[in-house]
């Protein structure tokens, strides 16, 4: 048996396999951008087709609406801060029901997730049964609940806040659950050295740790809420939404109120979203 | 001195965090407190409609056949959900119904049996005894084995209604009505015009392999395929369409929304747009989209565009637009230099210096962002397809607003959970696959 030495491969030969490599991964790529922009045209048209309106007709009527609603609100410039004024308890409510959601839902989240996170999960044997109901839950979308809930309690702010909050607690639980993931174990294992519970742990040794990672999470969660909030109030929760809904299905004549409740969801929302990641900038960079 | 300052500095560190210990779960308490009050959560136990989850409940895993006499002209009709679409032909009645001239006997669950004879009409309870609804063309009369109306006869001068564990009988001038349950959801798969739903499964199956065809244009198969597709009662065409509306919207607005929010991220980011006034209006631009919720855009563009998959899709695109214009333009700020500077040493143009140094860097970034959001967003599409009316969720919403199908919402509910899941599995495989960049990606 002879054995042949392998030569090892001139410059040349790496450079055309360099050069075919780089021209292959660039009609993968070439080719994966041009299934993309068909999907994107395709789905485009489909879209337009199967719509009540065609794109350009629509284009054009765009600025009416908000024309109408400015033009009536300049009008009666002198009602807006009073229309302002009175859309405050309804937002209120709203502001309330995802502050309401925001801490429940991350409560159960938490809970959620020290159940599911292996590792720390009091039954590691149902760790994964828990991580499918905080999947479940995070994949109902909120409206389903609400609308089930209003059948069964009737309208109010009340079924919002369940079909928010229990959302919540699916997303925060699959988030937080890989948080603990990272967790230093050795605070746990300390505790447990000196007999501590499973809650005594996961209180003292697991939540010290990932507190300020959750809060940020909460706020931001409470950002998203609030906004889930009023498009809930939309289709029948109540808060300001609700009143949104009522101003503009009036139409004329009501549309400076729908403005004022306008100004003040933007004006909540673009202060909610800055204070948010004020803290949240400051909680993560360092400083907890 | 100094073991003195320390001692008072860490005392002072631990009453502040016990006092914090104790103070922020009262304070959540009272907050919760509060809102207690404010929801009215105490009126809620009264305004709770507990008969409506009961009839929630048993309507979407059950349905009832109605056997109805109409009392004007004798006709004895068994229908599906007592539904005009769905009333069985003669000869298709089934073996718990017997007619024989004028008697129509129907036999319920355990024993119980409702005759139907002329004017008259017989529920035989076990344990209880006969009950005897007449029907004298100007009023009820009922006639009881016993000397008091038992709670689950509901009887007024113009109006009896017996209801058991087996079934209903409903009595009133017009007619007289018996109904059924049975476990399941009604023809789901073919309704009463398809050949296919009087047979048995396997039947269906000895059709499908090797039986004659039904309608000679067709094989059964493709019969039987459009049969489902066209399934008046169930609509599953219709659904498939409306399922495929919601994931379009999703997919148009979340990508749509990248491809836009990319080249306003490179005029936000620092690094990369030196003129200050330039990057702080677009970022107050980007601001305002985010500020301006999807609730706003929702509204203003189903007033433009109309109803349909469109105008969700470019709703989602407006509101994404200012999400992802944040989101790229700070994973733009953190790229390093260092590969660009080193491919401006080779004197490429600033395009080449994008393509080569930059994108490398964040397309992972921003890939594995958009895949996130998509996942996401085919909730928001559920949302956003109910106010614009367009996709699953207005469906959904037309099923709840009826209050009467409550299995299609259940299936509505089922289908849209099993969407989301999916999709979810697909982005976070896609993912997983961009993080870990096992070079077979870009």
């Amino acid at each position: 048996m002879t054995v042949t030495p392998i030569a090892p491969p001139g410059p040349d030969t790496i450079r055309r396999a360099y050069l075919a490599l780089t021209r292959r991964r660039r009609l993968y790529s070439g080719l994966m951008l041009l299934v993309f922009a068909l999907l994107m045209i395709a789905g485009f048209r489909t879209a337009e087709s199967r719509n009540a309106g065609g794109f350009v007709e629509g284009l054009a009527h765009l600025p009416d609406f908000p024309a109408a609603i400015l033009s009536e609100a300049w009008d009666k410039a002198e009602n807006l801060p009073g229309h302002m004024r009175d859309a405050l308890p309804a937002l209120v409510e709203t502001l309330n029901v995802a502050a309401v959601a925001t801490l429940t839902g991350t409560l159960g989240g938490i809970l959620l997730s020290l159940l599911a996170t292996r590792g720390l999960a009091p039954l590691p044997a149902l760790a994964g049964v828990f991580r499918r109901i905080a999947d479940i839950l995070r994949a109902v979308p909120e409206i389903v609940v609400a609308l089930v809930l209003i059948f069964l309690l009737g309208a109010g702010p009340v079924p919002a806040a369940i079909a928010i909050g229990l959302h919540t607690a699916g997303a925060m639980g699959k988030l937080f659950a890989e948080v603990n993931e990272n967790i230093d174990p050795k605070p746990v294992e300390g505790l447990a050295s000196v007999g501590a519970r499973w809650s005594q742990r996961m209180l003292l040794g697991v939540v010290p740790q990932v507190a300020p990672n959750y809060f940020s999470y909460a706020l931001l969660r409470f950002e998203i809420n609030v906004r889930a909030s009023a498009i809930l109030g939309f289709v029948g929760a109540g808060g300001i939404g609700y009143d949104l809904k009522n101003a503009m299905t009036f139409g004329q004549g009501k549309l400076d109120e729908a403005a004022g409740i306008f100004i003040v969801l933007f004006l909540t929302i673009v202060v909610l979203d800055q204070a948010s990641s004020l803290v949240r900038h400051r909680l993560t960079q360092g400083r907890a | 001195m100094a073991d003195i300052a320390l001692q008072t500095a860490v005392l002072g560190d631990f009453r502040r965090k016990r006092l914090w210990a104790f103070a922020a779960p009262a304070l959540v308490l009272v907050y919760l407190a509060y809102v207690f009050v404010a929801f009215d959560v105490p009126g809620l136990a009264q305004r709770a409609r507990l008969d409506n989850a009961a009839t929630l409940l048993g309507d979407a895993i059950r349905y009832k056949v109605h056997v109805t006499r109409d009392n004007r002209t004798d006709a004895v009709s068994v229908a599906i959900e007592g539904s005009r679409r769905m009333t069985l032909a003669a000869d298709e009645t089934p073996a718990w119904v017997h007619r024989d001239g004028t008697r129509t006997v129907i036999d319920l669950p355990q024993g119980h049996r409702v005759i139907y004879d002329g004017p008259v009409a017989l529920y035989d309870l076990p344990g209880y005894g006969q009950i005897r609804i007449t029907n004298t063309g100007t009023a009820i009369d009922l006639s009881l084995p016993g000397p008091v109306v038992p709670d689950f006869i509901n009887a007024s001068g113009t109006r009896v209604s017996v209801n058991t564990v087996a079934g209903r009988l409903t009595v009133t001038r017009a007619r007289t009505e018996t109904m059924r349950y049975f476990p399941g959801w009604e023809l789901f798969f073919f309704d009463l015009h398809s050949p296919f739903h009087r047979m048995s499964w396997a039947e269906i199956a000895e059709s499908l392999a090797w039986g004659p065809r039904l309608n000679p244009a067709q094989t059964n198969l493709s019969l039987m395929i459009s049969n489902i597709w066209t399934n008046e009662i169930w609509r599953h065409g219709d659904v498939a369409w409306a399922m495929g509306e919601t994931i379009l919207m999703a997919f148009l607005g979340t990508f749509g929304a990248a491809m836009i929010a990319l080249p306003l991220a490179f005029l936000a980011a620092r690094n990369f747009t030196p003129a200050r006034w330039l990057r702080f209006a677009v970022r107050r631009v980007l601001d305002f989209v985010r500020g301006v919720d999807a609730l706003i855009f929702t509204i203003v563009l189903s007033r433009a565009f109309g109803p349909g998959p469109m105008t969700g899709a470019l709703a989602i695109l407006i509101t994404d637009t200012g999400s992802f214009g944040k989101l790229f333009s700070e994973a733009l700020e953190n790229v390093d230099s260092k590969p660009i500077e080193g491919i401006r040493a080779t004197g490429a143009r600033p395009v080449q210096r994008y393509r080569f140094g930059v994108m490398p860097q964040v397309l992972p970034v921003i890939l594995s962002q958009v895949l996130y959001l998509f996942e996401s967003n085919t909730r928001s599409a559920t949302i956003v397809g109910a106010i614009v009316g367009g996709g699953i969720g207005l469906l959904l919403t037309q099923a709840i607003q009826t209050t009467q199908d409550w299995e299609k919402v259940t299936y509505y509910i089922i289908l849209i959970v099993l969407m989301v899941v999916a999709l979810d599995a697909v982005s976070a495989k896609l993912r997983d696959r961009l993080i870990k960049g096992d070079g077979s990606g870009r």
